[in-house]
């Protein structure tokens, strides 16, 4: 009976969720486009838009901590707070990755564009996909859907290889190129992490749904 | 009770808790003046309701109670009245005649209590024919058939089942939409569940009051935290 005031209290909680997962997901989106468009006013919105998903990751973990203190619950019910607590903090990191590729286009956009960008925006949508589809799995119960997230984080590993790789030439054959070169890299590197991220987020939605962990030992299957 | 200082807020449910023989039940008692039935007991200070003194001067205590309801620990239904009388029994006393007034409010009342379903076509039965749970609810209905503006609780659920302690729980929580809620409790994890601020008294003494979330997370006093961890004494 008192699961009622409590599952509206869950409802609420998963709403806040909802919208820090909002945030972070935009975050990446604009970064990429300010990079792809050359818009410095975007980067820098994206920067500045940070401290909100911050906040939200704060309120929500306080509120973890006030669930489980004050109801003390079991089951799935357990596994959802202890899940949305881990959640909340990829959607952080999340964020930051969104600041950091804002930061590198910043400093991109003082120079010429080193080469036209192909796999970064690919690595970007995939990234954001994952992401968007992690949140899908946990809005839905979605165990399938979270375990296709976790596959796909390959897809975006091998991008980000060839983005290193490619740059690798343009650096060995022109110093000049090494510091925009790096910044291109990094901003692989954090899309990598984008997909790393969403990754967790669908093990522990996996964790949530099916109460068993596909952790550490998803290769090969 | 010790230089108790606290303020309760309107349409919220305050909880009480602290071990046996702190003071909680002493302490609801002088919110509506009930420990005056107790011969010899004495009170010190104000209690304000809206700024209205309870304690002045020529202050009927009839009338605090009337404004400030309260419910036992045991379901103590009047024994040889009718469901439908008990509820009615406030009323009745304070002159209402009408039968459809008195209908209406009797309705109103265990609806309010979430009773009416289970006992609409039983009104005529005895008030202690029903569960225990169903009696607390019953007096739960009676308390604010004669519309209490602040509903007091003194281990309301501590005779009761898990089941009819959950029914009572989520009553709680419906009715402070309504009314201001005080709800002494034995139990911590009922304070946890319901309330929105937490008292916790330690030998008569307020020893931290605030934010419910905030008692059971991150307690101020060590006493405090000795005490909802379990590791008193």
């Amino acid at each position: 009976m008192t699961e009622r005031r409590f599952d509206e209290e869950l409802k609420a909680l998963k709403e806040r969720l909802f919208t820090m997962a909002g945030l972070a997901e935009q975050a990446v989106g604009k970064s990429v486009k300010a990079l792809v468009d050359r818009d410095l006013k975007l980067a820098k919105d994206v920067i500045q838009e940070d401290a909100a998903i911050n906040r939200l990751e704060v309120e929500i973990e306080e509120t973890c901590l006030n669930l489980l203190a004050r109801y003390q619950p079991e089951a799935r019910d357990l596994r959802m707070i202890a899940m949305v607590f881990k959640i909340v903090n990829d959607l952080e990191r999340v964020g930051d990755q969104g600041v950091n590729i804002g930061e590198r286009t910043q400093e991109l956009l003082k120079e010429s564009l080193l080469k036209p960008l192909i796999d970064i925006p690919k690595m970007a949508v995939l990234a954001q996909q994952m992401l968007k589809d992690s949140l899908d799995a946990f809005v839905n119960q979605d165990a399938e859907l979270a375990r296709s997230v976790c596959r796909r984080d390959d897809e975006v590993d091998h991008l980000n290889d060839q983005v290193y790789r490619d740059l690798l030439v343009y650096m060995t054959q022109d110093p000049k190129t090494i510091v925009r070169a790096i910044d291109l890299i990094l901003v692989g590197r954090h899309l990598e992490r984008v997909a790393d991220h969403a990754t967790n987020i669908a093990e522990d939605v996996y964790y949530l749904v099916r109460g068993t962990t596909i952790k550490h030992r998803l290769a090969g299957d | 009770m010790k230089q108790v200082t606290l303020r309760m807020n309107r349409h919220q449910v305050t909880a009480i808790i602290g071990p046996s023989g702190c003071g909680k039940s002493t302490f609801i008692r002088c919110l509506n003046r009930m420990h005056e039935v107790i011969p010899e007991a004495r009170v010190e200070g104000k209690v304000l309701l809206d700024g209205w003194e309870l304690y002045a001067e020529g202050v009927d205590p009839v009338e605090v109670r009337r404004r400030i309801g309260m419910v036992f620990q045991k379901p103590n239904p009047f024994p040889t009245m009718t469901i439908y009388d008990n509820v009615a029994a406030g009323l009745r006393l304070n002159g209402v005649r009408n039968r459809a007034q008195l209908d209406s409010a009797v309705e109103e009342s265990l609806r309010l209590a979430a009773l009416w379903n289970e006992v609409k076509d039983n009104l005529r039965q005895p008030g202690t024919s029903l569960s225990g749970g169903q009696q607390q609810r019953l007096c739960i209905a009676r308390a604010l058939a004669i519309r209490p503006e602040v509903l007091l609780m003194d281990e309301p659920c501590s005779s009761l089942d898990p089941i009819a302690t959950g029914k009572i729980e989520e009553l709680i929580h419906q009715l402070k939409v309504k009314y201001t809620v005080v709800l002494v409790t034995h139990n911590m994890q009922q304070a946890a569940r319901v309330s929105d601020f937490t008292g916790f008294l330690l030998l008569g003494e307020l020893v931290e009051f605030g934010p419910t979330g905030k008692i059971f997370t991150n307690p101020r006093d060590p006493r405090t935290e000795a005490y909802i961890t379990g590791r008193f004494g």
